[in-house]
């Protein structure tokens, strides 16, 4: 990589994707490691950031219309923001019954 | 190479530096909240990954977006998550989990098949070219009238998924509370 690509990088579709590959991929890590539901939603958010990473890449550097992707976004942080909020009130009411929100305990319905 | 230091250069550097601690952040902070088996270190590492994710925003010629990242989830859902972590109680001991050690490394491994393929896709893949004349030019008055026009069906499903979302919450999180008092 040369001084004049080095200066040129963050207008590089490319190196926006890769980011946003291993922001997923580091989700999905979370996601299986972490032993609390909390820690699950922390990990599904980071997949949701990888995903509108993506989505404001292509729509800056690809799309005929750079607005899509931004459009795109915001509506992925709406959703996102709504996930949040009903996780939590779940994770509440799952706490209220099992006084843990450890996923090993969570096993009522385990066969 | 020469290495004549005009403005534009020394500018043009200086971005790519600030890119590349933006890139920093947000790749360390997702793998702190990813990996830390404290709650409150997974919270604050996902606060510090979404800044750094703004700041790349940023550089994709969108600060609304950026602002909004901030607003919305550093502002709104990180502090969210904190604050159910601390109403819960929740005594984050390290418990010892059995084949934990297994776990860690099955997920890695889990992670890199995901990765590893992902990323050889994106550096053989021919995408196709820019587009010779783009529609606008994507800042916020384009944004916002597109947001009111083309996408205002949109715009108002969401504003129903929130609300649906604010009374299920409520529903949700209220019941069982007279019954244990």
């Amino acid at each position: 990589m040369t001084l004049v690509d080095f200066m040129n990088w963050s207008q590089n579709l490319n190196v926006y994707l890769v980011i946003g590959a291993l922001l997923f991929a580091i989700g999905i890590l979370g996601f299986l490691k972490h032993k609390t539901l909390v820690g699950m939603l922390i990990s599904g958010e980071l997949i949701l950031a990888g995903a509108s990473l993506n989505f404001m890449a292509f729509g800056h550097f690809r799309a005929p219309d750079p607005v899509t992707g931004q459009a795109f976004t915001l509506f992925i942080i709406g959703i996102a923001a709504a996930e949040a909020a009903i996780v939590l009130s779940i994770m509440i009411a799952v706490y209220r019954n099992y006084r843990s929100i450890e996923t090993r305990d969570l096993k009522e319905l385990e066969g | 190479m020469s290495l004549n230091i005009t403005p534009d250069s020394f500018y043009a550097g200086l971005g790519a530096l600030i890119f590349a601690g933006f890139i920093a952040l947000t790749l360390a902070g997702a793998l702190l909240a990813a990996t830390s088996s404290r709650l409150i270190r997974s919270v604050s590492g996902l606060a510090l990954s979404f800044l750094g994710l703004a700041g790349l925003y940023y550089y994709l010629n969108s600060p609304f977006i950026a602002l909004m990242q901030i607003l919305i989830y550093v502002g709104a859902v990180c502090v969210t998550i904190m604050f159910a972590i601390m109403l819960a109680e929740i005594t984050d001991l390290p418990r010892t989990m059995p084949r934990a050690l297994l776990v860690a490394a099955g997920s890695f491994v889990a992670a890199a098949v995901f990765a590893i393929p992902l990323i050889l896709l994106v550096r053989k893949s021919a995408w196709m070219p820019p587009p010779a004349v783009k529609a606008n030019a994507g800042a916020i008055q384009d944004l916002g009238r597109q947001l009111l026009t083309r996408y205002g069906f949109v715009f108002e499903l969401i504003s129903i998924v929130l609300l649906m979302a604010i009374l299920g919450a409520l529903v949700v999180a209220r019941s069982g509370r007279e019954t244990r008092s």
